[in-house]
């Protein structure tokens, strides 16, 4: 599939999970390619970094689940954060273990999963719909203990990249991480891919094979495709670029440059710009 | 040999991890960093330290090295890091936007909650941390801004929830969560440092010990040794606490 094919096939008011994280090995050619579609009112669910930001730059997103949005090297994602401060998303906010949880939970099929995490934070306070489960055995100290019950991620779609990926849809990783992309995969109705390369038959260890065929509904090969995050080893981060984005988000005028140049084109347009 | 005030902090912020044996030491910050590598090569030997990423290197590393072949003795990706905050063998020292008399941290955000007059990070790990780990705070710039009355959204739990809130470590002073009903107390001051100073540079009013406050202790000349020749050659500490 084209990133356009993939993009098409998404509808307004979709959760939609985003894997990778931070600013690192996002499926950035696919959401340069929603951002293209007319597609809107997404429910972004996402170890947030860049994708989540230029989907709110973009107006696509009517809320955000994740346990952060950073673009890592610089610490508070701009396009995100205007959003919030003018109001225009919701956040459902929780911890970065209650959100593996809730991940969890969709690709095993469980309405939840429980975790003492949360209890004196202010989560439970901002997420209302968050119930607490009473354990039905004592714990060590008599006691049972009452758990918050961490409610599925169910997603209507996944969009990841990884290094490596064969036709019928199964992926590689090749970096230090595999992020929680195969947990993104496991917890969507259809799973969208895309890889640096296409390849016949994988090279490496079978502990690098992450995602295979049978949760994953369309394959795109977009070389570049996670810039301007990192995808080792394929590619480190391009900073400056991710500079370059950051101030443009901020100041108005730099934007309407930066999205008619950078976001307003196809992919291979792109990849043509930002190495010029 | 004197100290700096950076190369102060970095034995403070190392002697957060004192006594913890063989558990993961995980830091956010320069100062923190150099603390945590620089108790596993002086007087904590059994820590584990990453790389920065999902490596556990075999040695403690320099600021900003990689751990390179044969360097590598475990790995530990963000869901292992997980696990392993609800499994409890690790001591993180976080950052914080604001911290609270009663020792709440908050990274999420600043102002109403639908409309965020400062959106920040968002909660990350700091529910989990605080909730499950020992929990040491890195704070290198002390200010009114950061030490507030009331945090607006509470990212870290505070003393009475949290497993163990053990130290503050600013660029002006050590703290800790002894004071009456387990709120912040001002343990030490940094060498050259006004006790007056920290609490004009704090939103609330800070205990004190009864002994009366103290200095914090000067690095070793070892400990500046390692820090200066093999840590941070570089001297990135200096940029974030300036002389």
């Amino acid at each position: 599939m084209t990133p356009d094919e993939i993009a098409g096939s998404l509808s307004d008011g979709m959760t939609v999970g985003i894997g990778g994280w931070g600013s690192r090995r996002k499926p950035m050619a696919l959401v340069r390619a929603v951002c293209r579609s007319p597609v809107r009112d997404l429910t972004v669910v996402s170890y947030g970094g860049p994708d989540v930001g230029l989907l709110c730059a973009l107006g696509k997103v009517r809320r955000v689940v994740a346990p952060f949005v950073t673009l890592d090297t610089v610490p508070l994602e701009p396009a995100f954060r205007a959003a919030r401060q003018n109001g225009e998303i919701a956040f459902t906010e929780y911890d970065e273990g209650m959100f593996l949880f809730g991940l969890l939970a969709a690709a095993h099929r469980l309405p939840f999963l429980p975790t003492p995490v949360g209890r004196g934070s202010d989560v439970l306070r901002v997420n209302p719909e968050l119930r607490t489960v009473r354990s039905p055995y004592p714990s060590p100290g008599g006691e049972p203990e009452d758990l918050v019950a961490v409610p599925a991620l169910h997603l209507d779609a996944a969009l990841v990249h990884v290094n490596r990926a064969d036709r019928r849809g199964n992926g590689q990783y090749l970096g230090p991480d595999p992020y929680m992309d195969d947990l993104f995969a496991k917890a969507a109705e259809r799973t969208y891919l895309s890889c640096e390369r296409l390849v016949d038959a994988f090279d490496g260890p079978p502990q690098s094979l992450l995602i295979n065929r049978a949760t994953v509904s369309g394959v795109a090969e977009t070389p570049g495709g996670a810039h301007f995050t990192s995808c080792e080893p394929d590619g480190p981060r391009d900073e400056a670029f991710q500079r370059r984005y950051a101030e443009a988000v901020r100041d108005p005028q730099l934007w309407e440059g930066f999205r008619a140049r950078f976001v307003d084109v196809d992919e291979p347009a792109y990849q043509r710009e930002v190495t010029r | 040999m004197t100290a700096t005030r950076a190369e102060v902090c970095v034995t403070a912020c190392a002697d957060a991890w004192r006594g913890d044996g063989e558990v993961l030491a995980a830091a956010m910050g320069v100062c923190s960093v150099l603390g945590a590598r620089l108790a596993r090569l002086t007087f904590e030997p059994d820590l584990l330290t990453t790389d920065g990423g999902p490596l556990l290197s075999r040695e403690a590393l320099p600021w900003g090295a990689e751990a390179g072949p044969g360097g590598v003795e475990g790995w530990l990706p963000f869901r292992d890091h997980l696990w392993l905050v609800l499994h409890g063998r690790r001591h993180v020292m976080m950052g914080a936007s604001q911290l609270d008399r009663h020792g709440r941290s908050n990274i999420s955000a600043v102002g109403d909650r639908e409309q965020p007059r400062s959106q920040l990070l968002g909660v990350r790990g700091a529910p989990g941390n605080t909730l499950c780990n020992p929990t040491s705070y890195w704070i290198p710039k002390h200010s009114r801004r950061v030490f507030v009355e009331e945090v607006d959204m509470v990212s870290g739990v505070g003393a009475e929830d949290a497993y163990d809130l053990r130290r503050v470590v600013t660029d002006l002073a050590v703290l800790d969560l002894g004071g009456p009903d387990r709120t912040v107390r001002l343990l030490s001051v940094h060498p050259g440092v006004a006790e007056e100073e920290v609490h004009e540079r704090t939103g609330f009013d800070l205990a004190v010990p009864e002994g009366g406050v103290g200095v914090t202790r000067e690095p070793s000349a070892e400990e500046l040794r390692v820090l200066r020749e093999v840590l941070d050659p570089d001297g990135v500490r200096e940029k974030e606490v300036p002389a």
